[in-house]
């Protein structure tokens, strides 16, 4: 099979804003992708387009190789746990899981009840905690044996617990179907430990794309001291810097060894590297004009 | 049989982490021909990671001819690691000692000699990979 999910320059605009714009990728098969980004970047509308809630403005979205939006059957392979798990709040849990049932042609009882060992069946989802809710959830999810599964903030409100248990029974069940996943996060932490593929979000756009192993290896930072900023040998881009009066540090991206001993060069964690992407004072390039230092005066 | 865990913050890929983990185990003695791993499922379930990660770290264990994956039934053990230059490691850690000895003697505190060491390691590593 190809690629689970493909966005063809998509764009979404609600009213005059443009939620996402100019989108193109590619999720590998099998792959965890992490989709991280700030509040408001465009994460919910791009999982609303892959699961056929959403209609693009422009450009093209498959998902399993057909438009979720005009052939909406393709969703019976479409796993999706939206923001919040939201289900029917008088619907007891038996009701929950007979009518994902009833619903998807699909069904698999072996799966879904992995989830279901600790739940009371007549227990109403709205008698819950948010733990158990997202288990449920999760069982709606995996049960219809989805070849991708979505993810919308699905830790955003478990506790430290509760999320690592939700990740394990997660992980289990998607090494069982050998499902792709996608797992939107504004929290990097919650996605570095087991995304293999990241994409970043920012205003609408994607800013960064690519196996976490490969933007591991082609970032380093580099810290000595200041001076003015002609080439590097081995830098393609520097992507951040900051400096104080004695001291620079550099993210850069790297397109060989840097050997320049006047650098101290260190490997960079996916979670920094992600924010330093994010943080707003990213700035251009080695030919940007030294701007004057800022002096305090007291 | 081994147990996995993961350090998000050690900045080594977590494939790594686990490639490394069994190989520390077989250098120690901890695990031995014909011992099997845990299967992908049991360290995914385990440790919240991703299957891939898991796979992964296991080919290349298979791959550096030290584990066996055999069909339907797991991944056994099927090199060593203890080795023969572990009878040097008492006389280097020695010299090592006296070492230390001296940098404190010349006044340099825990974080000096830290700095000491770690920077004539990336140069020397530098200098090969050159």
């Amino acid at each position: 099979m190809s690629a689970p999910l493909v966005l063809h320059r998509v764009g979404k605009r609600y009213r005059r804003r443009w939620a996402l714009r100019d989108c193109s990728l590619s999720v590998p098969e099998r792959a965890i992708v992490g989709l991280a980004g700030p509040n408001g970047a465009g994460k919910s509308t791009l999982l609303g387009l892959a699961v056929g809630l959403l209609a693009p403005t422009e450009g093209r979205v498959e998902v399993l190789g057909r438009d979720p939006w005009l052939e909406p059957d393709v969703l019976a392979g479409v796993g999706y746990v939206a923001r919040e798990a939201p289900l029917y709040r008088s619907f007891s849990v038996r009701d929950t899981i007979e009518f994902a049932r009833a619903t998807n042609p699909g069904w698999d009882w072996s799966i879904a009840s992995e989830y279901l060992t600790r739940l009371d069946p007549d227990q109403r989802v709205s008698a819950l905690t948010a733990g158990e809710r997202s288990r449920l959830a999760l069982a709606v999810a995996l049960g219809k044996r989805p070849a991708i599964v979505l993810l919308d903030e699905p830790f955003e409100r478990l506790d430290p617990l509760a999320a690592r248990e939700f990740l394990q029974l997660l992980m289990d069940g998607v090494s069982e179907l050998e499902a792709t996943v996608v797992l939107a996060s504004h929290v990097i932490a919650d996605i570095e430990r087991v995304s293999d593929h990241i994409v970043l979000l920012g205003d609408g756009h994607v800013r960064l794309d690519g196996s976490a192993e490969e933007l591991i290896a082609t970032h380093r930072l580099l810290t000595g001291a200041a001076r003015p900023l002609g080439r590097i040998a081995g830098v393609e881009e520097i992507v951040r810097r900051r400096h104080s009066a004695r001291q620079m540090t550099l993210l850069v991206r790297i397109d060989g060894q840097v050997v320049d001993p006047s650098w101290s060069v260190d490997e960079i964690g996916l979670e920094d590297l992600l924010l330093a992407y994010m943080a707003p004072e990213r700035l251009p390039g080695p030919q940007e004009p030294e701007r004057g230092r800022l002096r305090w005066h007291g | 049989m081994i147990e996995f865990h993961l350090d998000p913050r050690s900045g080594v890929a977590p494939y790594l982490q686990i490639v490394q983990q069994v190989k520390e185990a077989l250098r120690l003695g901890l695990l031995d021909v014909g011992d099997q791993l845990p299967t992908v499922r049991e360290v995914v379930a385990d440790l919240a990671i991703n299957p891939n990660t898991v796979a992964k770290g296991y080919r290349e264990l298979e791959a550096s001819g030290l584990v066996e994956a055999r069909p339907g039934r797991g991944t056994f053990v099927t090199g060593t690691l203890v080795a023969p230059s572990q009878k040097h490691h008492e006389a280097l850690r020695r010299e090592l000692e006296r070492w230390l000895d001296s940098a404190e003697r010349a006044g340099l505190d825990e974080e000096s000699i830290r700095a000491v060491i770690s920077t004539t390691l990336r140069e020397a590593f530098v200098r090969r990979v050159a």
